[in-house]
């Protein structure tokens, strides 16, 4: 029950800000945050809960079985075999926090730059986070479309309606590609439904009893496909990145934190959670091809945040080429790389959504992004320059920090696959530094290029940033406490693909 | 016939004499209350033909006479068929209260157009069939140029008037060909008769080509959708509702019923042309939409592409076909009312609401019918949380579950092309501009049925069982 609540929390907090909007501007941004806060203290809740950092629970994932921390269970369209079923495990749990703590940077971070209609604003918002927690927590897989197409709308809202310039054109293509793939993505589940139901007569869309589903090869690579581009283009991969850095540039910087903190991992979360256990015999041969996709989006990304002279879009290009990692980390499927991945998923979450803050209240403050109209702002805005500075080494890859943790460890997992991967993906951290170096040279360091005042961070900004760069040194230092949360859940997913592919060859050799 | 016969018959019996009680009731009122009465009778009579059903449906499966079938099939739809014109009625009267008249022949056309509708959802031959037709089509070409100060009005009922007329000699054409292949207009017979491969003929052919004509122009399905723009644009907003909904689903309800008894699947050629019609539906409708600044244009070709969807589920054949498309139905049902309904409750007494301009911003004038319409333009589109979403995820499982791989695509990609114009629509509700002209008051009635439509679509949308039960022990005992 207590999974449920948390989807429902922010969807009522959502339609209670927008309605108290007629009373005030500032409440809807007050009752977001409540929201937020009562959803913050549940995941703590269930974190902190005894026997489950301590002794991380086995077995194979199965309903009822030991591995979640919290599981729910309710029958919604019996007669096409759709349930409510909702699980929690230390993945999904990472990615909650994740996705909560953006939330709050979210809220923080509008507090001046929107000031009309803030109330339907935070009703998008609102329901972004429930449709991305939904996404994080489904277990069945026409939930999970469910939420999946849930969090677009409102994403589409917040980009159209308050975003820059060329917000029109962004949103459209950000939303013809993520409706496509997710349409995509739903002919393959039914596929999958088809098929398994016709296999065993049992027609359901229940992840747990999908896992074990033998698939003849060729449908099974189809199938995979689907997920799979689905999951490539929120993730975003080369070739089909090209939404991002229209809609991460366009959007509000609320918008931009949640693109690139929250929806770009539910790709991610995707590929870990349904494309590589549902069907990992078709994952493992395209493995070499997710490769080199990866490579090419890490060393692509980098030169193309290289070549822009708009920050939020060299923000948005660097996003592409960090994500690289985590579908480098992903289909390397080992513990170490995997661990890497986690850990880049949320690294990359915090420090992109802070670059996106910052980059956000330079254009609030300047109204504009260009680069070559800025310069030598530090001594305007010593407080802005500095963690800017933090987080460019942070996105970097500067020992000391989480994202290090992250790209080493995908780094080392790939080696053992392959070392060619792992030595090409090094090169782009070499790139990261050039990029994110020179971002910091033009725009607080050389000539002054602007006139006039501009106002340094408050006390809001500065509180927002200073939370995120504690976390990020947190994980630099002390990363335990993600791999020891993550641990079972990566474990129980490895175990598994083990199983779904033995049996599959089974009976496959069988006929 | 018999007493048992005249018993099940009791819904569309008090369906025929409601627009004479109407037209009698008229001679002894006038002016406002003429209107009120006419108003208040004909929702009587649609709520006691709604309750019949009710009564007669334990005696159902009852076939009575050659011509009209009283299953569960019919029983289900003649309720959609009652509860959709008595949203239309409702509809009409805030539509037509205040305007120069006392309209009480809008409402016994209106009537008229029902009981049209519930015959063909009953049908079970060809004379049935053409009868039914024509009752609704003949009541339809007044009803759409029932506005006769307005020049669009009286075009649109021009033009529906001579197509409609030339698909009904098709519609005559076909049926006769087939009659001189089979000697029987049954239903049941010709499904019987054409089981044989031997009767394949070019006649036969010819003949049921001709009947798809005379369909598919009813239901607006490319290439016979060219009258549907005009006439959605120049027909008052409820008549247009009562088209969109009503009309093209008791004609699709009865092409599902024929085609489930003939198996559209043995017949390979039929197959192939409902297939080309399917997709170029999808495409025409959503392409044409995408051009167009007047919403009731845009909500003629998306109902265009609505209907190429629908046959999508349609050619897939089966049980779970027949209840993908009584869910899809229902759901457009809903829809379509609802989207109609802002129009009529927003428009003036000169003219309808209808242009983009005119809803740019409605959401900071009147937030509670921007965010009723929005609801109506996402479930259009297909968005969770609401009917439509169920809708579609119905048609596309009955579709893959058939194994129709190129129309499930292209499906897909349509769905795609259609969000285009619906989030500019609501884009446009939300923009922010100062409107200046205060539209309407809501009134009481209009009010009442956009919240029940709203509430329906959240529900069909959110918890989409119980629907499906009723549609699962009903309609589905057609196969």
């Amino acid at each position: 029950m207590i999974l449920l609540w948390l989807i429902i929390i922010p969807f009522l907090g959502g339609l209670l800000a927008w309605r108290s909007s007629s009373v005030n501007s500032v409440l809807p941004r007050w009752i977001s945050l409540a929201a937020l806060a009562l959803d913050f203290i549940l995941i703590i809740a269930l974190w902190v809960q005894p026997g489950f950092v301590l002794s991380p629970p086995g077995g194979l994932m199965q309903a009822g079985g030991g591995m979640w921390i919290a599981e729910g269970n309710w029958k919604w369209v019996p007669q096409l075999g759709i349930s409510l079923h909702l699980a929690l495990d230390g993945l999904s749990l990472l990615l909650l926090m994740l996705t909560v703590f953006l939330g709050f940077t979210a809220v923080a971070s509008s507090w001046t730059e929107i000031q009309e209609r803030v109330g339907f604003f935070h009703l998008n918002l609102m329901w972004v986070l429930t449709g991305i927690i939904g996404v994080f927590l489904s277990l069945d897989l026409f939930i999970f479309y469910f939420f999946w197409e849930l969090m677009l709308i409102p994403m589409y809202f917040l980009i159209a309606l308050w975003g820059h310039e060329g917000r029109f054109y962004a949103s459209v293509k950000f939303f013809i590609f993520t409706q496509v793939s997710g349409l995509l993505m739903l002919i393959a589940i039914l596929g999958l439904y088809f098929i398994h139901g016709r296999d065993t007569g049992v027609y359901t869309f229940d992840y747990l009893q999908l896992l074990g589903a033998s698939l003849p090869p060729a449908a099974e690579f189809w199938l995979m496909l689907g997920f799979f581009i689905a999951f490539a283009v929120k993730l975003p991969v080369v070739p089909v990145h090209t939404w991002l850095p229209d809609a991460h540039t366009e959007a509000p910087t609320a918008g931009s934190v949640v693109l690139a903190g929250l929806l770009l991992k539910t790709g991610a979360y995707g590929l870990l959670r349904f494309v590589i256990p549902l069907f990992p015999r078709a994952a493992f041969e395209f493995t070499p091809v997710a490769f080199v996709l990866a490579v090419i989006g890490i060393i692509y990304g980098a030169v193309l945040a290289f070549a822009q002279t708009d920050l939020k879009r060299l923000v948005a290009y660097t996003s592409v080429s960090h994500m690289g990692f985590v579908l480098l980390g992903i289909f390397a499927w080992n513990e170490i790389a995997l661990q890497g991945a986690v850990m880049q998923i949320i690294c990359h979450g915090v420090a992109t959504g802070a670059l996106f803050i910052l980059a956000g209240s330079l254009q609030e403050r300047m109204h504009t992004r260009e680069m070559s109209r800025m310069g030598g702002l530090w001594a305007a805005v010593p407080r802005m320059g500095g963690l800017a500075l933090f987080f460019a080494l942070a996105a970097l890859g500067l020992p000391g920090m989480g994202n290090f943790i992250g790209e080493f460890l995908v780094m080392l997992g790939t080696f053992r696959v392959s070392a060619a991967a792992a030595v090409i993906a090094a090169a782009g951290v070499i790139t990261a530094t050039v990029y994110a170096l020179w971002m910091i040279q033009r725009v607080f360091h050389g000539p002054v290029g602007f006139k006039g005042e501009i106002p340094d961070f408050k006390g809001r900004e500065t509180f927002t940033l200073a939370v995120m760069v504690i976390i990020i040194i947190w994980l630099g230092l002390y990363p335990r406490a993600v791999f020891t949360t993550a641990k079972p859940a990566l474990d129980n997913l490895q175990k598994a693909v083990t199983v779904t592919e033995t049996a599959g060859k089974q009976i496959h050799d069988g006929r | 016939m018999n007493a048992g016969d005249f018993f099940v018959l009791l819904p569309v019996l008090v369906m025929a004499a409601a627009p004479v009680v109407v037209m009698m009731t008229a001679a002894f009122t006038k002016g406002r209350m003429r209107h009120a009465t006419a108003v208040l009778l004909s929702l009587a009579g649609l709520a006691i033909a709604f309750a019949m059903l009710l009564v007669v449906s334990p005696a159902a499966p009852r076939q009575v006479t050659p011509l009209i079938i009283l299953d569960s099939y019919a029983v289900f739809y003649m309720g959609l068929i009652f509860a959709s014109s008595f949203v239309v009625t409702i509809l009409s009267y805030s539509y037509l209260e205040g305007r120069d008249g006392s309209h009480h022949e809008y409402y016994i056309l209106l009537l008229l157009a029902t009981l049209g509708s519930a015959v063909l959802v009953a049908g079970s031959h060809f004379a049935s069939f053409f009868l039914g037709l024509e009752i609704l089509s003949i009541s339809l070409y007044s009803l759409i140029a029932y506005v006769r100060v307005s020049e669009r009005s009286n075009e649109a009922g021009i033009k529906y008037l001579v197509l409609a007329a030339a698909s009904s000699s098709f519609l005559l054409f076909g049926m006769a060909l087939v009659y001189a292949q089979f000697g029987t207009m049954e239903f049941a017979g010709i499904a019987r008769k054409s089981a044989d491969a031997a009767a394949h003929t070019p006649l036969l052919s010819a003949g049921l080509v001709m009947i798809i004509i005379g369909a598919g122009f009813k239901l607006a399905l490319v290439p016979f959708h060219m009258w549907t723009p005009d006439v959605y644009e120049g027909a008052p907003a409820p008549v247009s509702a009562f088209i969109a909904s009503v009309s093209k689903g008791a004609m699709f309800a009865l092409l599902l019923r024929y085609f489930t008894l003939v198996d559209i699947r043995a017949y390979g050629p039929l197959f192939m042309i409902f297939t080309v019609i399917a997709i170029a539906s999808m495409f025409t409708g959503n392409l044409l939409a995408l051009f167009q600044n007047n919403i009731k244009r845009v909500l003629a070709y998306s109902s265009i592409a609505h209907l190429g969807y629908l046959l999508v589920a349609f050619l897939a054949g089966g049980a779970l076909a027949i209840t993908a498309v009584s869910y899809y139905l229902i759901s457009y049902f809903v829809t379509i009312l609802g989207a109609f309904g802002i129009i009529t409750v927003l428009s003036g007494k000169e003219r309808d609401a209808d242009t983009l301009e005119e809803y740019r911003g409605l959401a900071l004038r009147r937030p509670w019918i921007a965010g009723v319409f929005t609801a109506m333009l996402l479930s259009l589109a297909g968005i969770p949380l609401t009917a439509g979403f169920i809708g579609k995820f119905y048609v596309v499982t009955a579709g893959v579950g058939s194994a129709l791989w190129l129309l499930v695509i292209v499906l897909a990609v349509n769905s795609a092309i259609s969000l285009f114009y619906y989030l500019r629509i609501v884009v446009a509700l939300y923009a922010h501009t100062a409107g200046e002209e205060a539209a309407p008051r809501l009134s009481l009635a209009g009010g009442i049925v956009m919240a029940v439509l709203t509430l329906l679509l959240l529900w069909l949308g959110v918890y989409p069982s119980p629907f499906i039960r009723i549609i699962q022990t009903t309609v589905a005992g057609l196969v």
